[in-house]
């Protein structure tokens, strides 16, 4: 039996004088699920996010919400559908008058009969969660581009939504901000339970967290998934157009991106079945603690230093590494046996253990105090590499063997 | 033969396009259909704002609305009531010399200002300095995509946006035009008693004399209208200035401002004939 979906777009036609944005629009939005839709420019995303919270009314078709159509809800239906949609807009519409803290608390001020304090301790905790804490007597033209982001968000989130709209929540942030914005996506989505529909272009990173694809194309739906099935589908104008998207390098880590590791993967087998000794590393460490434990941005600091010393010290031995998923870092050996793989890790590992994890403690001691103990594991796990393999057999093969290679104990005051 | 047809029409068409009057009907006719949607819409923006004035957690903006409308123009409202008093104070003597009735110097002015011009000045002043920045900031709020996120957060933009300056501006209104009023009075007692010499007592005497309650409340009658209408001129062009056909943007804000200010002043005094004739 197929699940109700949260939303359903059946046959939604949106016009704007002649033009016509959304033609015949079916799609799905699951619940729990983190949906990210790509477009084109123009193709009507923001048009799409704007009809499921009521800003846009459609000209043909229905929405519906846990499958009643929205526009036949009673009012009280409506508010109480209204009441758990919040919207990130992509401009972030904050209001230019007030000061950070007025704006993330505004929506409790207006919509909720909240005390003054409760509000006030509500609010401080979503800034300190966004790391605004010395934003808060500011205006929004007072702030960075990115840390107006944060602002929107922390105003998003402060009423607790359960559907949360994203229109490209991380355009205009830096690597580190970006990936921070999508891993705290993640994590209030763990810990909320909201469902998130996001606009955005940032490929790969935001497929490393959503759970279904949706890509609009020429005023529909061109494809509706998963991103593996996407890439595997390879529909000739979407996979080009994904293609596009997707950078060289991951703009976080500096590894490749996953396109650019494909390619040198095939290129090193050359097509041929003669390819002798190849070994691969997965490496892991697990980001959600790592977020509870440190925060969104430091957490994304341990991500960042794991890909450079992965690059530092597997690139000058011929070694290529992608990031696989959110916390994962696949780094393929040409030409090396699995014995000397294996020790190549080991020293890496070493090296890990009294240079990286030693600077992960500095940066948890700048971002929030000595104080707090928290505990880190880097996984790793290598394989031998056929030249048959695809890249999920031998990510799948090396996640089967991995262990944990260096550690950070809190109770041992340091690297163990 | 279907061709040929069609070429008849096309001809029969042209013709009766190129009269003048065929051109000129449905020019007006756009505009009127235009200008009666306009009202409506306009009756139905200020019916919403209206009832939205008695929600709850409204207090406190319309205060600060009756501080920014009210008491932030009091100062200009009060300095061009103290000219137009004086400056009726002289008109006026130099006038009633002529019919050696300068006794009636009071009666003249405290009726001129009480009556018309209290009012009006008073309404037009407020479009100047709160009118068009009401019309500026909504626009602005609207551009942005603020009213948006009002929306989006399940706020009212008419409840939290328009609601507060309408009542502001009823509340305002009628204090300002007294205030206008009083000081109107005061400069025409300067200029006709301290500078040309009228008697004092006979100045204060005839304003006391000739005013009646049924001035006043005409006066008030006339402040709340102007309230009404300014308040909701202003807030309307602005709420509305993304739908301006005639520009985008900051140059829409812009239009809309100088629609606000200029529409208010026309309706001003065209209300003004109209509910004097009606008081009279």
């Amino acid at each position: 039996m197929e699940t109700t979906p949260l939303i359903e777009f059946k046959n939604i036609t949106k016009r704007f004088g002649e033009k016509t944005v959304l033609d015949k629009v079916n799609l799905k939005i699951y619940e729990n699920q983190i949906t990210t839709i790509i477009g084109k420019s123009g193709t009507g995303k923001s048009v799409l996010l704007k009809h499921i919270i009521g800003l846009l009314k459609p000209d043909d078709g229905t929405i519906l919400f846990e499958g009643r159509p929205i526009d036949k809800m009673k009012k009280s239906e409506w508010e109480e559908y209204r009441s758990k949609v919040a919207y990130l807009f992509q401009n972030n519409a904050l209001l230019d008058s007030m000061t950070v803290f007025d704006n993330v608390a505004f929506p409790l001020r207006q919509t909720t009969n909240l005390h003054k304090q409760e509000i006030e301790k509500l609010v401080l905790k979503r800034i300190e969660d966004l790391e605004l804490a010395e934003a808060v007597n500011k205006y929004p033209s007072e702030l960075s581009g990115g840390m107006q982001k944060r602002v929107a968000l922390a105003r998003a989130l402060v009423t607790d939504p359960k559907i949360v709209l994203f229109d490209e929540p991380t355009t205009g942030q830096d690597p580190i901000r970006k990936n921070m914005i999508l891993s705290m996506i993640t994590h209030y989505r763990r810990k909320f339970g909201f469902t998130a529909v996001m606009i955005s272009h940032d490929i790969p990173d935001v497929f490393f967290i959503s759970d279904r694809i949706i890509i609009l194309w020429q005023g529909g739906v061109g494809f509706e998934g998963t991103y593996e099935e996407a890439v595997n589908r390879k529909l000739p104008l979407i996979d080009e157009f994904l293609r596009s998207l997707e950078g060289f390098e991951d703009e976080l880590t500096g590894l490749l991106s996953r396109e650019a590791f494909r390619v040198h993967y095939a290129a090193m087998l050359g097509g041929t079945a003669t390819v002798s000794a190849v070994s691969a590393a997965l490496f892991s460490i697990r980001l959600n603690l790592l977020h509870d434990a440190l925060g969104p941005q430091a957490s994304m600091e341990v991500l960042r230093t794991l890909g450079e010393y992965t690059n530092r010290r597997f690139n000058p031995i011929g070694g290529f590494s992608a990031r696989h998923s959110r916390d994962e870092i696949l780094t393929i050996f040409p030409h090396t046996s699995i014995d000397k793989a294996q020790k190549l890790v080991s020293d890496f590992a070493q090296e890990l253990k009294l240079k990286a994890l030693d600077s992960i403690e500095s940066i948890a001691a700048e971002k929030i105090g000595t104080e707090v103990c928290f505990d880190i594991f880097i996984r790793a796990g290598v394989t031998e590499v056929f030249p048959t393999d695809t890249t999920d057999q031998i990510i799948k093969k090396a996640r089967a063997k991995q262990e944990i290679v260096a550690t950070h104990r809190c109770d041992s005051g340091g690297s163990v | 033969m279907r061709k040929e047809k069609s070429e008849q029409v096309k001809g029969a068409g042209s013709s009766q396009w190129n009269n003048p009057l065929t051109l000129l009907f449905p020019a007006i006719g756009k505009r009127t259909i235009s200008l009666v949607g306009n009202l409506g819409a306009m009756l139905i923006f200020f019916s919403l704002a209206f009832v939205n004035i008695f929600q709850r957690k409204q207090f406190r903006e319309i205060v600060n609305q009756v501080f920014y409308i009210g008491a932030t123009s009091s100062l200009i409202v009060m300095l061009v009531g103290l000219f137009t008093g004086m400056v009726l104070g002289l008109q006026l003597f130099y006038t009633l010399v002529k019919f050696g009735s300068v006794g009636a110097l009071g009666s003249a002015v405290s009726l001129s200002l009480i009556r018309e011009m209290g009012p009006v000045l008073t309404a037009i002043m407020i479009t100047a300095r709160a009118g068009s920045g009401m019309a500026a900031e909504i626009g602005i709020l609207r551009i942005s995509e603020q009213i948006d996120a009002l929306y989006a957060m399940r706020i009212d933009p008419v409840r939290y946006l328009i609601s507060p300056r309408i009542a502001a501006s009823i509340i305002s209104f009628p204090l300002l035009t007294a205030f206008f009023d009083l000081i109107g009075i005061m400069g025409g007692y300067i200029t006709g008693v301290l500078l040309l010499g009228t008697s004092g007592g006979t100045y204060f005497y005839r304003v006391q004399s000739s005013l009646d309650m049924v001035d006043i409340r005409g006066g008030f009658i006339k402040a709340l209208v102007f309230a009404v209408i300014v308040s909701c001129i202003c807030c309307f062009q602005g709420y509305f200035c993304h739908m301006r056909t005639d520009g985008y943007g900051s140059r829409a804000v812009g239009l809309a401002t100088i629609s606000a200010v200029v529409l208010s002043c026309v309706m001003v005094l065209i209300a003004d004939y109209v509910v004097t004739s009606f008081l009279m």
